[in-house]
């Protein structure tokens, strides 16, 4: 493999230093002169008409500056796809949701803004709800949009192969279900924005959002602006997790607000709202049937599913596909059909997190896995490594794996959790299992179909050389891409790291369509690496002019320039540099040319250094309907190994250790790497658990806070014990792709697993509760004695 | 009616008038401008608010600020020095325990509070330490790496 300078690495983050001194700026630390605060009335009702809306008292009290209703929004619908916008900004005919948006409201102080929207006064006529896909699709159920019949925000109905042939072939067949229960993102960074307009005219959005680019064409659109007059910039962001990969609706109010008021107005959501808002992991609902041979053979995937969507469609429709196309892997498996369905409701719409609609559907197929190497008397690794696919491999529903280090990761946590020896050994009580998955390293498609690029980036040499400006679109949230495209810029122009400084998250910088499906480190990556290159291109051009050395003959490594051949006579360029810095006393003496000599020189003869790079993938993916879903130019990979210790008469399960090996291509950073794997087994073991965001019968979120919506503590985290397996991605920048979401695919199944072993009981409803595993273990018990 | 309070924040003694209802975090973030100081829920299951007064970790969001008239304040602004960064700081970036940061702030104060009062920790102890400290990036092995680190 190719020796690198930074890639690979540990580097310390750019942003960390800032972060742990508390210097980092985020939203809500921002303040403007004259500025206003901004609030929302929401809708205490699930599902009501709305007769008539009276601000009249809101907008008499002193101190308030605007009210503003679906009169003055406008009524353009939005969304996250352009084929399914569903939303107003403000409720125009009815409410659908507890929370849904009706009106807001600027003022001087927020408590006169709250003050203001509880003098707002709305007449409903009250309808009947539904808050479970059951009772959504009942005959005669309250309809919540008027053009979706049944309350069906979509279905999905895709074969490939011959299923029920490959079925009858089998000589196994396993059937299943499996329930999970809504999620939270519980992001620990409430969503906020501050709106503000210049006098020409020009919006600037300043926001917690992983999609600036998004934000910026939503806003645009429902604003009725120009794109080029709406900047939108996210400052350091306490994280996303997919929730915050689209525009909401306090967004789109703030901007109305401030252009209603001409002063730069802020709006916060508070946690409650966080919750009520939601858009984050579905509920799935599902039965899968899988074939296979007595030989370990698989040979079909039956998949149907239902998700309960909630009043919108947010990211509903990418959900439901990727539910059924990402089960078409890591196994060679021919035959596959998938009948998705995803149901409206009256309670808050769920969205995209992390995982984007694929976990459930892994975490029921690899219990499958096991069931069936259970009855065949076959290792779990054994059979996943029999059907495992290859680098080059495609799936049956066209995604091809361009690299896939599965097996090598299988072999990672085998030797890692010391699995041979234990399998079979462990004490009562105790358990051990193991689940592999993948992901997308990058949607193949942006959101709204379109050519465009899915990332640009600049990089500008400073005049006087030595240092490199990387200006991005990209969002980084927490995961370290502003640290990831530095160690690439750095590493392509051949300079120190600390050479670099980069600027990212800001719409002015170019186009980037932010940090969601995994997509920054290949996606951008690949633009940062472009733009460098491009950079450093020039430099060697004048340097070849000035030298009369091929420019073919050279490169640059570490800040200097090498010559393939003889070092030739570089003393009139050095002495030119000297000149330009007469006094100063830090003068190059070396005995290499320095990138800073260099790029000053090629300054001087060019102007502005300025490399530009691109990216958007080839064409991916089969010709039916839904196949751009699931398609990415690379899929990382993962194989986890979970212990546990079930306490037999309470049902409480601990999770004692898990081991994590996933294939990332080439680490641009091993920590962050590492990072993104504990990050996302924690996240993985929290839904697993006990996170639930739980509802009363009138679709109220009950535990609308952190400490009745319970994610993982430091009380809680096992040991984990983290191997990054490296393959050479083709398409990946430096051989780079995905590491956010992959690693959390098998963290469910491998503890249920492992639940499996320790009790003999599957489980088929998360989270698994204590109550719940005690049940089970009683069902269990007493089928035994019958 | 506004009250007069005196505060010693991180060296610095203020002497402010505030309003009775505001929170000390209000007060940190908004009216003295230090935001290293963050919240996520203004309801104290975060712990993003944390800081240090007369010696106890608090989340700053349950303490109003007319009650910690009268006491010493350390903030995450009151840790780094003309020397550069804390050395717990130090082994948090060095360790990569820092993600999307917004729980940084509060993670560092707590674990400074936990070092200062038991210098070797055991790793429940860590653990424990930092237990009023939600986390949703790191999965906490890197922090508590870095706590570790620090450990003497």
């Amino acid at each position: 493999m190719k020796e690198f300078d930074i890639i690979s690495s540990r580097a310390h983050r750019v942003d960390t230093p800032d972060k742990a001194t508390g210097q980092a700026v985020y939203t809500d630390d921002i303040s403007r002169p004259g500025m206003l605060y901004g609030a929302l009335l929401q809708s205490p009702h699930p599902h009501a008409k709305i007769i008539s809306i009276d601000t009249s008292e809101a907008r008499k009290l002193p101190g308030v500056k605007s009210v503003i209703t679906s009169k003055e929004a406008g009524t353009i619908k939005y969304g996250v796809s352009p084929a399914r916008y569903d939303e107003n900004v403000f409720a125009v005919d009815k409410v659908r949701y507890i929370g849904d948006e009706i009106a807001a409201v600027a003022a001087v102080s927020l408590e006169i803004a709250l003050k203001a929207v509880e003098l707002i006064q709305v007449e409903y006529e009250l309808l009947p709800a539904v808050f479970t896909v059951e009772d959504a699709m009942k005959e005669g159920a309250p309809q919540l949009h008027k053009d979706f019949s049944g309350n069906l925000c979509a279905e999905v109905h895709q074969e490939f192969g011959d299923v029920d042939a490959a079925l009858k072939e089998s000589d196994i067949i396993k059937t299943s279900t499996m329930k999970s229960k809504r999620q939270d993102g519980a992001f620990i960074e409430m969503q906020v924005c501050i709106a503000e307009f210049d006098n020409r005219g020009v919006l600037t959005l300043v926001t917690s959002t992983q999609v600036p680019h998004y934000v910026q064409r939503t806003v645009a659109m429902v604003l009725g602006m120009d794109v080029g007059k709406v900047r939108v910039k996210k400052p350091y962001v306490g994280a996303g997790f997919g929730i915050k990969a689209a525009a909401n609706p306090m967004e789109l109010a703030c901007c109305i607000l401030a252009r209603e008021t001409n002063k730069p107005v802020k709006m916060n959501f508070t946690r409650e709202q966080v919750f009520m808002y939601a858009r984050a992991r579905h509920q799935f609902n599902h039965t899968i049937t899988t074939g296979a041979k007595k030989d370990g053979t698989l040979m079909a995937i039956k998949h149907e599913c239902v998700l309960d969507g909630g009043a919108y469609t947010s990211f509903g429709i990418a959900t439901v596909y990727y539910t059924g196309s990402l089960l078409g892997g890591p196994y060679k498996i021919a035959n596959m059909s998938y009948d998705g369905y995803r149901v409206y409701n009256n309670k808050p719409a769920c969205g995209a997190q992390r995982g984007h609609g694929a976990v459930i559907a892994r975490a029921l197929f690899e219990q499958q896995v096991d069931m069936i190497a259970e009855e065949i008397g076959m290792d779990p690794m054994e059979l996943r490594i029999k059907n495992m696919m290859e680098a080059g491999d495609t799936t049956c529903n066209d995604l091809n794996m361009s690299s896939f280090g599965m097996s090598e990761c299988i072999e990672a946590v085998r030797t890692g959790s010391d699995w041979d020896q234990k399998k079979g050994n462990m004490e009562p009580g105790k358990g051990i299992g193991m689940a592999c998955g993948f992901f997308v390293s990058g949607a193949g498609y942006p959101i709204y179909r379109s050519d465009t690029y899915h990332g640009t980036v600049i990089v500008k040499l400073t005049e006087d050389g030595g240092t490199a400006l990387v200006y991005t679109a990209s969002a980084e949230i927490g995961q370290g891409s502003d640290t990831a495209f530095a160690m690439i810029a750095a590493e392509a122009l051949g300079i120190p790291l600390e050479n670099i400084r980069l600027a990212s998250g800001d719409t002015d910088m170019g186009v980037d369509l932010g940090a969601y499906s995994s997509r920054q480190t290949l996606m951008t990556g690949h633009a940062t690496k472009e733009a460098a290159d491009h950079a450093k291109a020039q430099v060697l051009e004048v340097l070849a002019d000035q030298l009369n050395v091929p420019v073919e003959e050279m490169d640059i490594k570490k800040g200097f320039i090498e010559f393939a051949g003889d070092t030739p006579d570089f003393t009139a360029l050095r002495t030119r540099y000297i000149k330009e810095h007469r006094g100063w006393t830090d003068n190059p003496d070396s005995e290499k040319l320095t990138f800073t000599e260099a790029s000053r020189i090629a300054f001087l003869e060019k102007g502005s250094i300025v490399g530009t790079g691109k990216y958007k993938p080839h064409d991916l993916g089969g010709k039916f309907k839904g196949a751009a879903v699931g398609t990415s130019p690379a899929y990382g990979c993962s194989a986890q190994v979970a212990e546990v210790t079930v306490d037999m008469e309470t049902g409480q399960v601990t999770i004692d250790n898990i081991t994590d090996a996933h294939d990332c291509g080439k680490a641009i950073n091993m920590t962050s790497v590492e990072g993104q794997m504990e990050g996302s087994i924690s996240m993985g073991i929290g839904e697993a658990m006990h996170e639930e965001v739980i509802f009363n019968d009138k679709g109220q979120v009950l535990n609308n806070d952190l400490a009745e919506y319970k994610i993982v503590t430091s009380m809680d985290m096992p040991q984990v014990k983290a191997v990054v397996v490296e393959s050479d991605e083709p398409n990946g920048p430096y051989g780079a792709k995905e590491v956010g979401e992959g690693a959390i695919m098998p963290t469910i199944p491998a503890i249920l697993n492992a639940v499996y072993n320790a009790t003999g009981v599957r489980l088929n409803e998360l989270p698994l509760t204590p109550e719940r595993v005690y049940h089970a273990i009683q069902d269990y018990k007493n089928r035994v004695k019958k | 009616m506004k009250k007069i309070i005196n505060l010693t924040i991180n060296d610095q003694s203020h002497e402010i008038a505030v309003e009775p209802n505001i929170t000390l975090a209000d007060l940190i973030r908004y009216q003295l401008g230090l935001t290293g100081t963050k919240k996520g829920c203004d309801t104290g299951d975060c712990g993003a608010c944390t800081v240090v007064l007369d010696g106890e970790v608090v989340n700053s969001c349950l303490v109003l600020a007319v009650q910690a008239n009268g006491s010493v304040i350390e903030t995450i602004e009151g840790l780094a020095t003309d020397e550069g960064l804390h050395p717990l700081q130090e082994a948090f970036v060095e360790k990569g325990a820092i993600q999307c940061g917004f729980c940084s702030p509060g993670v560092i104060l707590s674990a400074k509070n936990l070092l200062d009062k038991n210098p070797s920790p055991s790793e429940q102890e860590i653990r424990e330490g930092i237990s009023g400290n939600l986390c949703r990036c790191t999965g906490y092995k890197k922090i508590f790496d870095a706590i570790e680190s620090q450990s003497s």
